[in-house]
């Protein structure tokens, strides 16, 4: 009976499996560049962010006294741990101490920390050293020690994961330039809103996504309702345009209405990307909004008609509340998609900063001139996305309903 | 300056959304009251023409809207390929000819049907496998909702996302550091402008595009009648026999209509392309394109660009309406 539907299968532990996999391969990346943007400049550039929750090795030049040295056969030798001195007491900072752990060590300061913990290096005169990962440290030489050894090692600093990089990329300074400011009397705001900051596209963001994800609905839910429950002349026809607008590029639409936008002295303006995206969102919120209501009870409309409802109170009273699962999962959609826009903002908004959005100024302004700053960029990516991937988890449950109710049938 | 940036915004939007109540409403009133009243002697006939406007003034807003961003902007874009840039000193056909002998456009056509080849089939492929991985598992609500999550993330976003894991350095990317595991000692570079890069960025789509098709084929595979598993099962067919004998066939039209509408996006995409590979001329997609020559002014080559871009939509859009019209009938 083990091979009813339902049942597990031998299948079961493969799919286990194969589930995990696919999910550890999907969230990786992002997860990655998350951990990226909490973690301090110098730290991604030593070690992978796979590494981060390991501790980042900080590379000191770490004394051992040689007062513990000992004659042994014909050999001098050391043993002692690195850690306990009181040179490491005094100098290490607490969390180094705290870890105990050494992650590479050498010989030579010019060569720094090469060697892996548990190797021998042997230096000038047959000195040998070994240096366990615990910081025990073994070192023998023909002549006796003179003076205490310097050697470089890399020390395990617990993880630090820190908000910096965040602060760095809002204001476009980082700390010491905030600090400064700050003494100079400028406040949060001015910081913020200075040239360079991704405070301000944040804002402008937010301004272009808002208004062009409210306005829309209005006017389609108007549409879509006249669409499904008005009987007129040339509605197949007008459902069969919105149908097949919902696949025009919009690239097609560029020129046009830059010309168009031009004459009326609306070009590169906020005024035109909101009638923009209202446009371009306009065929899929009528297409999903009549869909779903299309499939509202007769009856209630019929009744409310019969009580002498006018179209305009039966619209406001009865289906504008009764569409709202369609009307919020169109809402996700026209924001997701103004939000995390590029090519529209590219066409009509201006370039500055002054009024420009995050995507943009991420691909003109820091993916050209701090390309290879990973720090700032991982964080302009995370301010990015962080707003949708609320309203993503938050709404899921609607963004799906939409989904299905736009594509099958 | 930002305040009354953000002043205007809310004033937008009451503008807007007051405003389009404020239509309909009297609109509707001029209607009922003004125009054809619903009383006197011609009451009966009066109530009758109005409600033959009404659906227009519902519609109104909508079709001028549609009309002037997106109806008159294909045929006006259509017009100015044929008559702007190089075809305004004769010959209709100049912008068109001379894109075609351009050899960066056809490196951009040829992209743009790798792409297409691409991403829709590996797309529909890992969404299908996830799909039907996720049905019957405890945790599969957990698992789908980590593979769709890249869907709310911007173009832009996962084009950094991705930057990273190719990153040339083995400490750094998570590719070179598999390759560091398989005994590479120094990271490349990987995306260096070869044609063979372009799969490098469709990978981007693919991952954000999973998602999309497997919460739709998801459901259509709940929707599979479990009397036909049964009778399957019954007759002996093992879980693979069972995957793509019996529910693949039943779930093969949302399987096109999710193939579909991965192609239309992917004929469209511009942002990772312009994230990922903007320097490098072998990676241009037409969208791209267009938008270069879109920027230099160009508008005959840009439309005539935008044009080609729509008449690869075109049978998609013929099949849609097709389809939506059974529907309505």
């Amino acid at each position: 009976m083990d091979n009813i539907a339902g049942q597990k299968s031998g299948l079961g532990l493969a799919t286990h499996i194969t589930t995990l996999l696919l999910v550890i391969i999907w969230i990786v990346p992002t997860l990655g560049l998350l951990l990226t943007s909490l973690r301090d400049q110098d730290a991604i550039s030593q070690t992978g962010w796979w590494m981060a929750l390991q501790g980042s090795p900080q590379n000191i030049s770490v004394e051992v006294p040689t007062d513990a040295q000992v004659l042994d056969g014909d050999l001098w030798r050391l043993e002692t741990n690195v850690f306990d001195t009181e040179w490491a007491q005094e100098n290490l900072p607490a969390d180094v101490l705290d870890r105990r752990r050494v992650a590479a060590f050498g010989a030579s300061r010019l060569r720094g920390p090469n060697l892996d913990p548990g190797e021998t290096v042997e230096t000038r005169g047959g000195v040998t050293v070994t240096v366990e990962p615990d910081g025990t440290l073994v070192a023998s030489s023909p002549e006796p020690f003179d003076d205490a050894l310097t050697l470089p090692m890399a020390l395990v600093a617990p993880p630090q994961l820190t908000v910096q990089n965040y602060a760095e990329v809002l204001t476009d300074m980082d700390a010491e330039e905030r600090a400064e400011a700050r003494s100079v009397g400028q406040r949060l705001d001015e910081m913020l809103f200075s040239d360079e900051a991704l405070f301000g596209p944040f804002i402008n963001t937010m301004t272009v996504a808002i208004p062009a994800t409210v306005i829309p609905i209005v006017i389609a839910a108007f549409a879509a309702y006249a669409l499904a429950w008005m009987d007129f002349p040339g509605r197949g026809f007008l459902i069969a345009v919105v149908v097949g607008l919902l696949v025009v590029p919009l690239q097609l639409a560029f020129v046009p209405l830059t010309i168009i936008h031009g004459w009326i002295g609306i070009e590169k303006s906020f005024l035109g990307i909101w009638l923009a995206h209202t446009g371009f969102g306009l065929p899929l919120a009528v297409y999903l909004l009549r869909n779903y209501m299309v499939g509202l009870p007769r009856d209630i409309i019929e009744n409310a008609k019969v009580d002498g409802a006018t179209d305009f109170q039966i619209f406001v009273k009865i289906i504008l509340p009764l569409s709202f699962p369609a009307l919020a999962s169109f809402a996700i959609f026209q924001f997701l998609w103004t939000w995390n826009d590029l090519l529209v903002a590219s066409v009509f908004l201006p370039a500055d900063t002054e009024s420009t959005v995050m995507t943009r100024f991420v691909v003109t302004n820091l993916l050209g001139s701090r390309g290879g700053e990973w720090h700032i960029l991982a964080a302009a990516a995370f301010v990015m996305i962080a707003v949708p991937l609320v309203v993503f988890f938050a709404m899921q449950r609607f963004l799906v309903r939409g989904l299905l109710a736009g594509s099958v049938k | 300056m930002l305040d009354s940036v953000i002043v205007s915004g809310i004033i937008t939007i009451l503008i807007g959304v007051g405003g389009m109540f404020a239509y309909f409403w009297i609109s509707n009133y001029v209607l009922d009251n003004v125009l054809f009243p619903a009383r006197g002697e011609r009451a009966g006939v009066n109530i009758n023409r109005a409600n033959m406007i009404r659906p227009w003034l519902f519609v109104f807003p909508a079709a001028f809207a549609l009309g002037l961003y997106l109806v008159v902007p294909v045929f006006y874009s259509l017009w100015l390929s044929l008559t702007s840039g190089v075809a305004a000193d004769g010959g209709w056909y100049r912008n068109y000819s001379e894109i075609f002998q351009n050899q960066t456009f056809r490196v951009a056509l040829l992209n743009n049907m790798l792409w297409v080849l691409v991403v829709p089939a590996a797309s529909t492929f890992f969404g299908l496998l996830a799909a039907q991985l996720t049905d019957r598992l405890s945790w599969g609500n957990i698992a789908k909702s980590l593979i769709f999550m890249p869907m709310a993330i911007s173009f832009v976003g996962a084009s950094l996302i991705w930057s990273f894991v190719y990153h040339p350095d083995i400490e750094i990317g998570v590719v070179n550091a598999i390759r560091g595991l398989f005994g590479a000692d120094e990271g490349v570079t990987l995306i260096t402008g070869r044609i063979t890069d372009s799969f490098l960025l469709m990978v981007v789509l693919i991952w954000i595009q999973t998602g999309f098709a497997m919460v739709i084929l998801s459901a259509a595979l709940r929707g599979v009648p479990e009397e036909t598993i049964e009778a399957a099962i019954i007759d002996g067919a093992n879980p693979f026999q069972i995957f793509f004998k019996i529910k693949v066939p039943q779930i093969m039209p949302t399987i096109l209509v999710v193939w579909t509408t991965i192609t239309i996006l992917v004929l469209k995409v511009y942002d990772i392309v312009a994230a990922m590979g903007s320097q490098y001329r072998n990676l241009e997609i037409l969208p791209t394109q267009m938008m270069r020559y879109f920027d230099s002014g160009n508008y005959g080559f840009a439309t005539a660009i935008s044009v080609v871009i729509m008449v690869l939509v075109l049978p998609v859009m013929v099949w849609n309406i097709r389809q939506a019209r059974a529907e309505v009938r």
